[in-house]
C-alpha cells in the first residue's frame, strides 16, 4: 500500500519539533496539531502538547476529543510567558512567505487599506522574534512564496540579522512543509532551501510553484513515510482522517 | 451583608460613554465577550470611539455601526470562522479612521503598563515586524545594563471605559471566571480610570456563594476593579461563556452570512438588534425555535 500525502505530511510536520525535548510544541490547525502530537507519541516524548485551548494533555489525545487527560494550565497569559521565555517551538500557517522566512497572515495588498484583510499579525511578531517557528502551507502556489510579503507579520532572516544581537542570534525559523515539499533556511544567507520533495514531485515542480528562486544542494531526497510505529500513532490521533480532508491525495 | 450594591442595567452603563472615548472590551475572539454591553452601546449616540480589543464580534459590531475611529488590536477573528466579516469590510473600506495593529502580546503589555501607570513596558515583541512600519510612532528604548540591548517600548494604554463579562459576580463586583481562561479581562479593568469600570455576569450571587463553583484562584476580579455589575444572563451570546454555555455556532453562522450584504444585514438588525437585550434574547429564542421547527 503506498503512503498518502497527508501522511507524508504528518510526518514532515512531526520532525519539525525532533530534538526539541520538554519544551511547549504548539500546532495551529490541523495538521500541525497532529504533527506535534505525533513526534510526541513517538520519537519526542518529552514535548508538552496543548488541547488548543488552555490545557496541556498527557495521552495521545485525538484531534478535536473531548476526552482529556490534563497535565498542565495554559491560558493565554502563560502561553505568551512561555514564547517570550522561548521554552516553545510554533508551527504557523502563512499567507505570504518570501526566501528569508518573512510571512504576512495579516492582509493582502496594501496596510492602509487592503484588498484582503486578513486576521491581523496576531501572535506572529512576537512568537518569531521569541521562539523556534516553522510554517504548514498547505497549498504551495508562487501566490504564496513571493518576492516579497505586503505584510510583515513574521519576522524572516534578513530582518533579524539587521536588528542584531540578542535577537539575531537567537532567530530561529526551523522548517517550511508544504503539500510539495519540505524547506528550511539553511542556504547561503539564510535563504529558502529545499530539503525533500515528496513523492512523485520534482525539484522543478516545486521550484515552478514558488515565486522565487529557491536553494538546490545536490541530490534532493525525498520526504519519508511513517514508520509502522508512526503509521499507528497517526491512526489513534487522527482516527476520523482530518488530514485527508486538508491534503486531499 | 452588601454595603453598596452597584447593579445597574446595561443602558445606564452605556449611557455615561461619550464620543471620543477609549473603550476596552474583555474576551479573546469569539469567546466570553461582553456583548449585551456592546449591544447596548449601538444604541447610543456615542461615535467615534477608539476601541482596544483582542477582537471578536464585539469589534465587527461597533465597526457595522460605524462607531469606531480607532482600533488598537492584534487580531478579530471569530475563532471557529477565521474571519470577522464587518471588520474586514470596514478595513477593506477604509472606514477605520486610525488602525492601530500590534502583536497581540504588545497588547497586554501595553495594558499592563497602563495598569501600573508606567509609560511604557519593553520588549522584543514586535521589532523587525511590519507593526514598526504601520506604527511609526512607536519608539524603542536602550537597556542601561551592558547588554545595552534595544527593545520595543510599548506605550501604555489608558482606557476611560472598560466591559469585560464573567459567569458569576456578587453585587459590589467581587468577580469570578469559571472557564478555562480568563483572557485579560483583569488588566483592561485596571488599565481603565475608575468610574466606567463594567463587569457583565451570567448570574449575580451572595458573596457567601462566590466560592460554591469554583475555587479561590477564580476571584481574579475584586470590587476595588469594578464600578457597576450588570447582571446578563446569556449575556456574552454567541460568543462562548464556558461552563456556562459554549458558543452558538449555528447562530455565529448566520451572523456571518448576514453580514454578506447590505440587504440581509438590514434584515439581521431589523429582526435581532432593534430593540433591548431583552428583546435580542426573545428573538435569538424565537429563531432556535423556528429553525428546530424546520428540521423536524
Amino acid at each position: 500500500m503506498s503512503t498518502s500525502l497527508a501522511d507524508v505530511v504528518a510526518v514532515a510536520c512531526a520532525d519539525a519539533w525532533r530534538g526539541d525535548g520538554e519544551i511547549f510544541a504548539s500546532g495551529m490547525g490541523v495538521m500541525p496539531m497532529l504533527g506535534a502530537r505525533l513526534a510526541r507519541a513517538t520519537f519526542e516524548p518529552d514535548l508538552l502538547v496543548s488541547d488548543g485551548e488552555a490545557f496541556f494533555v498527557a495521552g495521545d489525545l485525538p484531534i478535536g476529543g473531548a476526552d482529556k487527560l490534563v497535565e498542565g494550565w495554559i491560558p493565554f497569559r502563560q502561553v505568551f510567558d512561555t514564547l517570550w521565555g522561548g521554552r516553545r517551538h510554533v508551527m504557523m500557517g502563512a499567507s505570504q512567505i518570501d526566501r528569508f522566512g518573512n510571512t504576512n497572515i495579516a492582509n493582502i495588498g496594501p496596510w492602509k487599506q487592503p484588498k484582503a484583510q486578513l486576521l491581523g499579525v496576531r501572535g506572529g511578531p512576537g512568537n518569531t522574534v521569541n521562539n523556534a517557528t516553522s510554517f504548514f502551507i498547505p497549498k504551495h502556489q508562487s501566490s504564496v512564496f513571493v518576492e516579497q510579503v505586503d505584510m510583515v507579520s513574521g519576522v524572516g532572516y534578513d530582518r533579524a540579522e539587521k536588528l542584531g544581537g540578542f535577537i539575531a542570534r537567537r532567530h530561529d525559523l526551523r522548517r517550511v512543509v508544504t503539500n510539495l515539499a519540505v524547506l528550511d533556511f539553511n542556504g547561503p544567507g539564510h535563504r529558502m532551501r529545499i530539503v525533500s520533495v515528496h513523492p512523485g514531485v520534482s525539484v522543478a515542480d516545486v521550484q515552478s510553484n514558488t515565486g522565487f528562486e529557491l536553494v538546490v544542494e545536490g541530490h534532493v531526497p525525498e520526504s519519508r513515510g511513517p514508520t509502522d510505529e508512526e503509521s499507528a500513532a497517526i491512526d489513534r490521533i487522527d482516527p476520523r482522517g482530518l488530514r485527508h480532508r486538508e491534503l486531499p491525495a | 451583608m452588601a454595603r453598596t450594591s452597584k447593579l445597574m442595567t446595561e443602558v445606564e452603563a452605556v449611557s455615561t460613554i461619550e464620543s471620543g472615548m477609549t473603550i476596552g472590551i474583555g474576551g479573546w475572539g469569539s469567546r466570553r465577550k461582553p456583548m449585551s454591553l456592546v449591544r447596548a452601546l449601538l444604541h447610543t449616540d456615542a461615535k467615534d470611539l477608539t476601541v482596544v480589543s483582542y477582537g471578536g464580534p464585539d469589534v465587527g459590531l461597533l465597526c457595522a455601526a460605524g462607531k469606531v475611529r480607532r482600533l488598537v488590536y492584534g487580531f478579530v477573528s471569530l475563532d471557529s470562522i477565521a474571519l470577522e466579516p464587518h471588520f474586514r469590510s470596514a478595513r477593506q473600506a477604509g472606514t477605520i479612521a486610525e488602525p492601530v495593529e500590534y502583536d497581540e502580546g504588545m497588547l497586554q503589555w501595553a495594558l499592563y503598563a497602563g495598569s501600573l501607570r508606567l509609560p511604557f513596558l519593553p520588549t522584543r515583541a514586535g521589532l523587525g515586524s511590519g507593526v514598526m512600519d504601520v506604527n511609526p510612532a512607536l519608539r524603542t528604548v536602550r537597556s542601561p545594563y551592558d547588554d545595552s540591548e534595544e527593545l520595543l517600548a510599548v506605550p501604555a494604554i489608558r482606557l476611560d471605559a472598560a466591559f469585560v463579562h464573567l459567569n458569576r459576580s456578587d453585587e459590589r463586583g467581587n468577580a469570578q471566571f469559571l472557564g478555562p481562561d480568563l483572557y485579560f479581562d483583569d488588566l483592561f479593568l485596571t488599565a481603565c480610570e475608575p468610574g466606567r469600570r463594567f463587569v457583565s455576569a451570567e448570574k449575580i450571587v451572595p458573596t457567601a456563594d462566590l466560592l460554591k463553583e469554583g475555587s479561590f484562584h477564580t476571584l481574579k476580579i475584586n470590587r476595588s476593579m469594578v464600578d457597576g455589575v450588570i447582571a446578563a444572563p446569556n449575556g456574552a451570546h454567541f460568543t462562548t461563556c464556558e461552563p456556562d454555555y459554549g458558543r452558538d455556532e449555528a447562530f455565529q453562522k448566520a451572523y456571518v452570512e448576514a453580514a454578506r450584504d447590505d440587504e440581509s444585514w438590514r434584515a439581521f438588525t431589523a429582526r435581532f438588534l432593534a430593540s433591548d437585550e431583552a428583546g435580542y434574547q426573545r428573538a435569538v429564542a424565537e429563531w432556535r425555535a423556528e429553525r428546530k421547527e424546520d428540521k423536524k
